[in-house]
């Protein structure tokens, strides 16, 4: 087109323009890229903190998607239970977007060791149902995981066998509720001792067999909750629907982030977060990167005049200073998203903050951060920077494009 | 060849709270194939003069045409359009794009043409040895002497062939032989390619090859007068 330049001639003059001042390019360049690795890294650390808090937080519940009786969230009672599901609930989940499921009894209990007694969530459950779930039997620090439905032994936190001030092979009595509203309880020996990845989990939940809590609490046949866990605890809405249909109804079905809602409207806020934090440290580049083209155009401002003396069209102007300012920026994001890579890379083993883990720990996250680097969020940042970089960059070259060529030309 | 009138030209800058009478009902003809000179002192107008015939200055009132259209009513896309493909500027601070080189520079205006890349480079070669820069096509301005930079700035706007040429004191930053030089290469460019030259100058051996020479003071033509003009 007469007027214009060809895209691969305006690239030519736009990338030498740019290191026709190799200090201010390389100075801006630096601060794209550690803004960048900033956004990227940063994000990274916090996604992994956050995914952490919620897995950890999904494995204390366990499980994404749980039935309970209809009256079961606001009275956890043993009278607000469910009959326990049978080979055609195991048929109706036997699907690709789930990935295990299991029945247990939770109820709150009192436990009391010869010194002293704390109040419990008391786990009635199938050993392994529970480990097809989440729970690591590697988390047992001392003595054995449950062997079975039956098993009369129990398995308590670190925390909790710390607070009553007792010892693994020890017995302890564990004293809950029956239907009848009677007193029911029972001497339980501790053979394991486990650490989870959350203190307060420790703190409050005993594992027990399912069939022994059954007997103990005379409700043979029946379950407080049924979990169930999908294939991605981020889109659990097919489990969801799967789920649904296999309980039927009588019964509530809901997902994780319904059970938890803290959790649940985490992964939203850690969304909104990531957003405003690129953004933020977007906006501080961009004075930048408005600076370093203004000072390009101003110096320029002969040679554009006289490239609209020649006959070249003001737009192939503006697109040439959008060129070198669209090249500073990816630049800038090869080297900032490299750098990112590398200090993920450099930290895929885990980053321990064991020296703030105490106050990490008050909110729920663990001693050992694991950055996560997740596609959408790089995805954002770099779309955010080339947008925002292109718009903030509008000015300059505009300004680019309006100088008159005799009022540009008789510059000294 | 290029055919140009100029009737009552008026352009008045601010200067300061002064008002600066640049051009003073200015009327003009110039011939196809002109080889014309305007000489003056400082302020006369000269160089205002030919922004407003090569399309780079509004006028406050007056008409100017080359070849019968009317440049004054051009809008900002046609008249780049008329300086892309009709006229060839050489500016006395020579003006070139430092990040390019004297070819790419050469090539700069055929390339906004839209001529194909073995042409343009083909005509830019051809240009640059006439204008005696062979072998220094891969230099970049600051690699040349003032008149080597002036020489690629006529090479650029002469290489399209343009039917008018308008040269603002082309030899100010010159040596005299470089001066000379340029002269003889205007000269052969108008008597052997028909090229229209208007040149502003106060340089009183580049007025000795000017076949009219036209005198302004104070934004007026005081004087119009046809020579000899030595030949290139």
């Amino acid at each position: 087109m007469s007027g214009s330049l060809p895209i691969g001639a305006i690239s030519r003059l736009a990338w030498r323009n740019l290191w026709r001042n190799y200090r201010r390019t390389a100075i801006m360049l630096l601060a794209i890229a550690v803004g960048v690795w900033a956004m990227i890294f940063m994000t990274a650390l916090m996604r992994g903190m956050v995914d952490q808090m919620i897995e950890d937080g999904i494995d204390a519940l366990p499980g994404h998607v749980q039935v309970h009786h209809p009256a079961y969230r606001d009275d956890p009672n043993i009278e607000n239970s469910l009959a326990e599901p049978g080979a055609d609930f195991a048929r109706a989940l036997s699907s690709p977007e789930i990935s295990g499921w299991t029945a247990r009894v939770r109820v709150p209990a009192m436990i009391s060791s010869e010194r002293d007694n704390r109040g419990v969530t008391l786990l009635g459950v199938d050993p392994d149902g529970e480990v097809a779930l989440g729970f690591d039997p590697d988390d047992i620090v001392e003595g054995r995981w449950l062997q079975g439905p039956d098993d009369t032994g129990i398995v308590v936190g670190a925390k909790m066998l710390e607070r009553l001030e007792t010892d693994l092979g020890k017995r302890v009595v564990v004293m809950s509720q029956d239907p009848d509203n009677n007193i029911a309880d029972r001497g339980f020996r501790i053979v394991g001792v486990f650490r989870g990845k959350l203190a307060a989990i420790e703190e409050s939940f005993a594992y027990a067999g399912k069939g022994t809590v059954q007997e103990l609490l005379k409700m043979q046949g029946r379950v407080s909750e049924i979990a169930v866990a999908g294939a991605d605890y981020r889109d659990v809405d097919r489990a969801l629907a799967i789920v649904r249909e296999a309980a039927g109804a009588g019964s509530e079905t809901l997902p994780w982030t319904e059970l938890d809602s803290y959790l649940g409207t985490m992964m939203g806020v850690m969304d909104g977060f990531v957003l405003v934090w690129i953004v933020v440290i977007f906006l501080a580049l961009s004075f930048g990167l408005v600076n370093t083209l203004m000072m390009a155009v101003f110096e320029r401002i002969r040679e554009f005049g006289l490239m609209q003396a020649l006959g070249m069209k003001p737009a192939t102007i503006l697109y040439q200073v959008l060129l070198e300012s669209l090249m500073l920026l990816l630049l800038g994001l090869v080297v900032g998203n490299l750098l990112a890579f590398a200090s993920v890379a450099a930290l895929r083993d885990g980053w321990d903050l064991s020296v703030v883990a105490e106050g990490m720990e008050m909110f729920g996250a663990a001693a050992v951060l694991y950055p996560a680097l997740a596609t959408r969020d790089l995805v954002m940042a770099n779309i955010v920077v080339i947008a925002l970089g292109i718009a903030t960059s509008l000015l300059p070259a505009w300004r680019a494009s309006r100088y008159r060529p005799v009022e540009a030309i008789a510059r000294a | 060849m290029a055919d140009i009138k100029c009737i009552e030209l008026c352009k008045t800058y601010l200067q300061g709270d002064a008002e600066v009478r640049a051009l003073d009902h200015v009327t003009l003809d110039i011939e196809p194939g002109s080889f014309i000179c305007l000489s003056g002192p400082s302020g006369s107008g000269k160089t205002t003069l030919l922004n407003a015939i090569g399309g780079l200055d509004e006028l406050d009132s007056g008409q100017i045409s080359i070849d019968g259209d009317r440049v004054d009513l051009l809008g900002k896309g046609a008249l780049a359009d008329l300086r892309l493909h009709h006229i060839g500027f050489v500016f006395q601070a020579y003006n070139l794009i430092p990040v390019l080189s004297a070819r790419e520079n050469v090539e700069f205006v055929m390339q906004v043409q839209g001529v194909s890349s073995k042409e343009r480079r083909r005509k830019a070669m051809d240009i640059l040895r006439e204008v005696g820069l062979e072998g220094m096509e891969d230099r970049r301005p600051a690699e040349l002497s003032g008149g080597q930079q002036q020489r690629v700035a006529v090479a650029r706007a002469i290489v399209s062939q343009p039917r008018l040429v308008l040269a603002d004191e082309p030899t100010a930053n010159l040596d005299s032989t470089s001066a000379r030089h340029l002269m003889e290469l205007f000269c052969e460019l108008n008597e052997n390619h028909g090229v229209t030259f208007l040149i502003s100058t106060h340089d009183e051996r580049v007025m000795r090859y000017a076949k009219r020479l036209v005198r302004m003071q104070d934004g007026r033509i005081i004087g119009d007068e046809r020579q000899a003009g030595i030949s290139g």
